[in-house]
């Protein structure tokens, strides 16, 4: 409840905000703050300065570029899950961006923040993941994006050189006839993800043409459900079909899994099955 | 290392400036500076909702602000509702519905409620508990706080 | 003309300043000079303490002083128990305010900070150095009473505290002669009562007075400034103790802390006022949870369903120390309940009070009785499912039919009065419960895993006549005083030792006072909380205010009545016994426009000009109400329930509660206690429950893994309810605050069970958390 003291650098441009985290030892870039203040609350985090990006507006606010969805990090989920370009575009990023945490969590917490810190259990990376998102860095070396499946390197560690801040994600927009759904089982007291969904299918003349499916929670990343995305390419998605695809997602995991008290590895891996299966029934209805 | 930090923030449209240390928390510079108490700490983890406050507009958990991001911010607290001796709807409703027994959470739930009902002023009992997931009542069952956000929704044109 | 003010839902005299943020609760108390304490806690759940080196800590910015055990030893005299049952051999352990040779839970108090801020307090705690010699640690109350356990203390072999017996007609020949037994092991978990303020204390000691303020968050402040005298050694008469607004308590707040006594310590020290407040994580190690028991029970019965016996065997897990009423939960307040709303003609308990390296435990919401009601609740269903029954049927054939004065049960209690079959049908009526049961076939034949639950229950409150708390070993009395002072201008302050904490008792007992009297619900301020302003009380607890203190209003309201009356008669120029009273008028009989009003009597006797011979001046009356028996609400609650196959996640869909809490004096509020004291209820069948790792650790520290119940998890809660009046109570009241927490565990965990019985699954250890059921569900379709 009590962080321990830090110094606080508010950054007025993304250049001033890389230059303060060069010139200060151990500094943390505080968005929203509702990832970091938390931890420090907790005093599991200890920075020793704070350079905040929070009032930077050049990196807040969405808008359509070129078949892509950009949305500056500063953008709360808020008002992402509530964006009409976002419903349109990418509904499924709107979904996952509305069953963050609670209310008032939406309406701090940054889309940036949120996918800096990687929580594996967090809706939004497996939206993103699923969708294909890349990651605007901006650094000492310059601006460079990094393949949202890239980003995650293992449990809240990230592909962020030294001195590089997230500045923005870019969204590619669902291709007509797609379907999409995120469905979560949340965790009753943290409402954090035991297991989120990110389902996109796309279909052609009643055939799946195409099918990304992202499951959070279960590993220490998100993970891609390559074996259940190959079953789905080409079936009829009807419901026998979406049967046999999530069947296949117990040979997607792979990576470190995630368990606690309140589901093991095991059940999360069983209830992945089950929200998939979920997922996909929704998104395939809403494909074509 | 600079230790303080100037801030100065509106909070019920009176700016309330001082030195605080940047690791401050948003409830304490409430709390302790302004001397606004109705604002609570009810837990550590950005749970409970009992420190919930508006915050240039939408509700924050002003346990999970820092003081220093929020200068040159306005807050309302749950003693800038009412309008005077006028009692904003909602704190009609609470007291109407017997929607509070031991009242620590309260000033949070009505400013959580406030949010339901700005975003949607016509919310169905589904929607009114959904909207108040992020604040914990220990004494209630909730049953009564979404009965005054219901008669709170129709005295302010909703409903 | 009688019943304007009671019964009436009037709205609560106390929310206007708790809705506009204006109420002032201990942590919002800030005095001129104040410093804060922050107190290290013990990171290990059993270790030795090599050493503590403090001076890194002193050296800190800001701090003040540091202190550990070794400067508490001698100053502070142990943590006491309260309630010494007897014939239990129980032991009592010393209970160091700070642990100075050896920590016993994770959360026991190591040294103390006090630092111009809290900021600084807390920082200078990272810099304290122990040295721990880590031991073997044990949590599970029945593992910790086994040979070769870890032991907690020297004075306990075998980690037990006490040994305490329940019996009544003859258990074993009951059970040798049934025709049909049945068995099961019931946990209930380690629960922690999560008011949503968490606990404070400021401390103030003003030495050239020799007195000590305490303010402290506290549901019983006069038994507060006793425990502060034995442990602080300050005079009784220089102590004051105020519990200002508290924001909830659910029973963690009866106990004396080692907290408020070193925070006490700490003042005395430095001669300022000193606050603590603790963080909801230190909630969680160190305020005193509930629960915690596991229950091996046995019910005999007859083959058409008429029980005949039922033995337990309870483990009841204390936490490390023995807390203020530790010992009378889990023995007085549960095992004389075992016949709870039937005639069980042969009873027989044993209860092991065990020392385990957990937080202490004491009353929880409840406290003892919903750990009986749902021990006898859900051996009734398993005797029903025994024997191919409707669950319902069995309840039925062994309710105790409708009394009004008095029943004796075989564990020694007199139920005051009952018609435990009426709530009952009320109850199956308001659901549908035929309807239900068809529906839940179909449901069934679909696959679809629907249940139904049902429970009764009888709860024991109203706390109590004291005669009988002193024969149980509680180091108090039971009773509660009160003091009702007419102003010459009629208004009323009301001074009671209880001291309510949300329950609306500033309500209600203007109620009562309007109600007798005839002014106005407005005109009468009730004051509490303060041990300086009210006279002696017990505290509120056990559904026992508007019962206790409630009656103590009533008769020091009567006593006005009587004087009124009688001066009245003076004024009127008639004999006393033909002054008639009504609405708040006295007058001669038969003459109701001569009259005094209530407020002319007010006057009259402050003033005193014409006063009888004889009669002192004022309008002022006390009175202490003793209890000449417990009372014992009852009821009967159901619950729908479907549990999700795929993932057993369960979905509480209709929860009925149908009480009868004896006469109502504000209807609103009594619903309200339902609808709190469900929620509670169903918490630990659902979601509850703290969890410890092998060594000790708790894993459930932060509200991010302990779950409690959310808005957005509760279905309406449908509320009804029947009038039997307690026989001897002065207005028939019984008391509600337990009564929903009672009746929903038992009720929800039926309805699971229910819903999980065709998959031939009878038991799961609470909370029912979704992989707990889906693994039953797994083990059930594998054949296990």
């Amino acid at each position: 409840m009590y962080p321990a003291n830090t110094t606080y650098h508010r950054a007025g441009s993304v250049a001033e905000a890389v230059q303060l985290l060069a010139d200060n030892e151990g500094a943390k870039v505080l968005a929203g703050g509702h990832s970091l203040i938390p931890a420090m609350k907790l005093r599991l985090a200890a920075p020793q300065a704070l350079v905040d990006i929070g009032h930077i507006a050049a990196l807040r606010g969405i808008s359509l570029e070129g078949g892509s969805l950009v949305i500056g990090a500063l953008t709360n989920f808020a008002t992402i899950a509530s964006s009409e370009l976002v419903q349109a575009n990418a509904p499924v990023l709107a979904e996952a961006t509305g069953v963050v945490g609670d209310p008032a969590v939406r309406n701090r917490g940054t889309i940036g923040g949120n996918v800096s810190h990687g929580d594996p259990a967090s809706d939004p990376p497996t939206a993103l993941t699923a969708l294909g998102a890349t990651y605007n860095v901006s650094g000492p070396g310059g601006e460079r994006s990094i393949a949202a499946s890239d980003f995650p390197t293992g449990l809240l560690e990230n592909a962020l050189q030294d001195n590089e801040i997230l500045t923005g994600v870019s969204v590619p927009a669902l291709a007509p006839g797609s379907g999409s759904a995120y469905v979560k089982f949340p965790h009753p007291a943290s409402r954090y993800a035991v297991v989120g969904v990110a389902a996109i299918v796309a279909s052609q003349g009643g055939s799946c043409s195409s099918a990304s499916v992202v499951i959070g929670g279960v590993e220490t990343t998100p993970t891609r459900a390559s074996s259940v995305e190959a079953a789905l390419v080409g079936s009829d998605l009807g419901n026998d079909a979406l049967d046999a695809a999530a069947a296949a997602v117990a040979g997607d995991f792979t990576g470190d899994p995630m368990s606690d008290i309140f589901a093991s590895d095991e059940y999360r891996r069983a209830m992945a099955a089950v929200y998939l299966r979920r997922a996909l029934g929704i998104a395939a209805s809403r494909a074509g | 290392m600079k230790l303080k930090v100037p801030v100065e923030i509106t909070i019920n449209g009176k700016s309330c400036s001082g030195e605080v240390e940047p690791r401050q928390l948003l409830v304490h510079f409430i709390r302790e500076n302004a001397g606004l108490t109705g604002t609570k700490v009810g837990c550590d983890t950005s749970q409970c909702g009992t420190c919930t406050v508006v915050l240039d507009g939408s509700t924050a958990k002003a346990c999970t602000v820092l003081t220093v991001q929020a200068s040159g911010s306005s807050v309302t607290t749950i003693e800038g509702f009412a309008d005077g001796a006028n009692l904003h709807p909602l704190q009609e409703a609470f007291w109407n519905n017997h929607a509070l027994q031991c009242g620590f959470c309260t000033p949070g739930m009505i400013i959580a409620a406030d949010a339901i009902l700005r975003n949607n002023p016509s919310p169905t009992r589904e929607e009114i508990r959904q909207g108040l997931e992020g604040n914990i009542c220990r004494c209630t069952g909730y049953q009564n706080i979404v009965r005054a956000v219901e008669q709170a929704a129709e005295t302010m044109g909703g409903g | 003309m009688t019943t304007r003010v009671f019964s009436s839902g009037i709205r609560r005299r106390e929310d206007p300043r708790l809705i506009t943020g204006r109420a002032s609760y201990t942590d919002d108390i800030k005095l001129p000079g104040m410093v804060y304490a922050a107190i290290l806690r013990s990171m290990y759940a059993h270790a030795n303490i090599r050493s503590i080196d403090t001076s890194a800590a002193a050296g800190q910015p800001g701090v003040i002083a540091v202190y550990t055990g070794a400067d508490t030893e001698g100053a502070l005299n142990g943590l006491p128990c309260a309630w010494l049952i007897p014939n239990s051999d129980l032991k009592t352990p010393a209970h160091p305010a700070i642990a100075k040779d050896r920590v016993r839970y994770v959360g026991d108090a190591v040294a103390v900070v006090v630092a111009e801020t809290r900021y600084q307090a807390e920082d200078a705690l990272e810099h304290i150095v122990v040295e721990y010699e880590p031991l073997d640690a044990v949590l599970n109350p029945k593992d910790a009473a086994q040979d070769g356990a870890p032991q907690l203390h020297d004075d306990a072999p075998n980690n037990v505290a006490f040994t305490w017996a329940v019996a009544g007609g003859d258990a074993d020949a009951a059970f040798a002669d049934a025709d049909v037994t049945v068995s099961d092991v019931i946990t209930l978990p380690r629960l922690i009562a999560n008011p949503m303020e968490p606990r404070s204390a400021i401390a103030q000691w003003v030495g050239a007075t020799g007195e000590l303020t305490l303010w402290n968050t506290s549901q019983n402040p006069h038994i507060a400034r006793f425990l502060t005298c034995v442990v602080t050694g300050v005079p009784e008469h220089k102590i004051r103790v105020i519990a200002p607004e508290v924001g909830g308590g659910f029973g963690s707040k009866i106990p004396y802390y080692p907290d408020e006594a070193i925070t006490a310590f700490c003042s005395m020290r430095l001669g300022v006022p000193v606050k603590w407040t603790e963080t909801r994580s230190e909630n969680y190690l160190a305020t005193t949870q509930g629960r915690d028991h596991i229950e091996e029970v046995e019910m005999a019965a007859t083959s058409d369903g008429k029980i005949t016996g039922l033995r337990t065997t309870v483990y009841a897990g204390l936490g490390a120390y023995l807390s203020t009423a530790a010992p009378g939960v889990p023995t007085i307040l549960h095992g004389l309940m075992y016949s709870g709303a039937y005639d069980i003609p042969n009873i027989s308990g044993t209860i092991y009070g065990v020392f385990n390296n957990g937080t202490p435990v004491d009353a929880y919401r409840g406290a003892g009785r919903p750990e009986a009601t749902t021990l006898i609740e859900r051996l009734v269903d398993v005797l029903a499912a025994e024997l191919g029954m409707d669950p319902v049927e069995v309840r039925r054939k062994n309710l105790i039919p409708k009394f009004e004065n008095g029943h004796d049960v075989v564990t020694g209690l007199t139920y005051d009065s009952g018609d435990y079959g009426a709530t009952l049908d009320t109850v199956l009526d308001a659901a549908g419960y035929s309807a239900l049961r068809e529906e839940q076939e179909q449901a069934r034949g679909e696959g679809r895993l629907m249940g139904v639950g049902v429970s009764t229950y009888v709860e024991i409150c109203g706390l109590g006549p004291s005669q009988v708390a002193g024969a149980v070993g509680f180091q108090g009395g039971l009773w509660e005083s009160a003091i009702v002072r007419f102003h010459p201008t009629g208004k009323v302050n009301v001074m009671v030792g209880s001291s309510p904490h949300g329950q609306g008792e500033e309500t209600t007992f203007a109620q009562i006072v309007a109600e007798e009297v005839g002014v106005g619900v407005d005109d009468v301020e009730i004051i509490h909380g303060d041990t300086d302003l009210t006279p002696m009380g017990w505290g509120t607890y056990g559904s026992r205010t508007t019962a206790v203190s409630g009656a103590a209003v009533t008769l020091a309201t009567r006593k006005i009545k009587d004087k009124s009356k009688a001066l009245a008669a003076h004024l009127l120029e008639a004999a006393t016994e033909d002054i008639e009273y009504e609405d708040g008028r006295f007058f001669v009989r038969g003459s109701p426009d001569q009259h005094k009003t209530i407020q002319d009597i007010a006057l009259m006797a402050n003033v005193a000009w014409d006063m009888p011979e004889g009669m002192e001046p004022g309008l002022e009356a006390s009175a202490f109400y003793d209890p000449p028996n417990f009372t014992y609400p009852f009821g009967a609650h159901l619950a729908v329930v479907e549990v999700d196959p795929a993932t057993g996640q369960i979905d509480l869909q209709r929860y009925i509660a149908v009480d009868d809490c004896g006469v109502q004096i504000n209807p609103m509020i009594v619903e309200g206690q339902v609808h709190g004291g469900v929620a509670q209820g169903v918490g630990p069948v659902l979601w509850e429950g703290v969890v410890y790792d092998e060594s000790g650790q708790p894993l459930t520290g932060t509200m991010l893994d302990y779950a409690l119940p959310r808005a957005d998890g509760l279905p309406d809660i449908e509320v009804q309810s029947n009038t039997t009046p307690s026989p001897h109570h002065p207005l028939g009241v019984k008391g509600v605050g337990e009564a929903g927490t009672i009746a929903s565990t038992p009720t929800v965990y039926n309805a699971v069970m229910d819903a999980l019985r065709p998959l031939g699954i009878t038991r799961i250890d609470m909370p029912l958390t979704p992989e707990k059921v889906w693994r039953a569900m797994q083990d059930a379709r594998n054949g296990g």
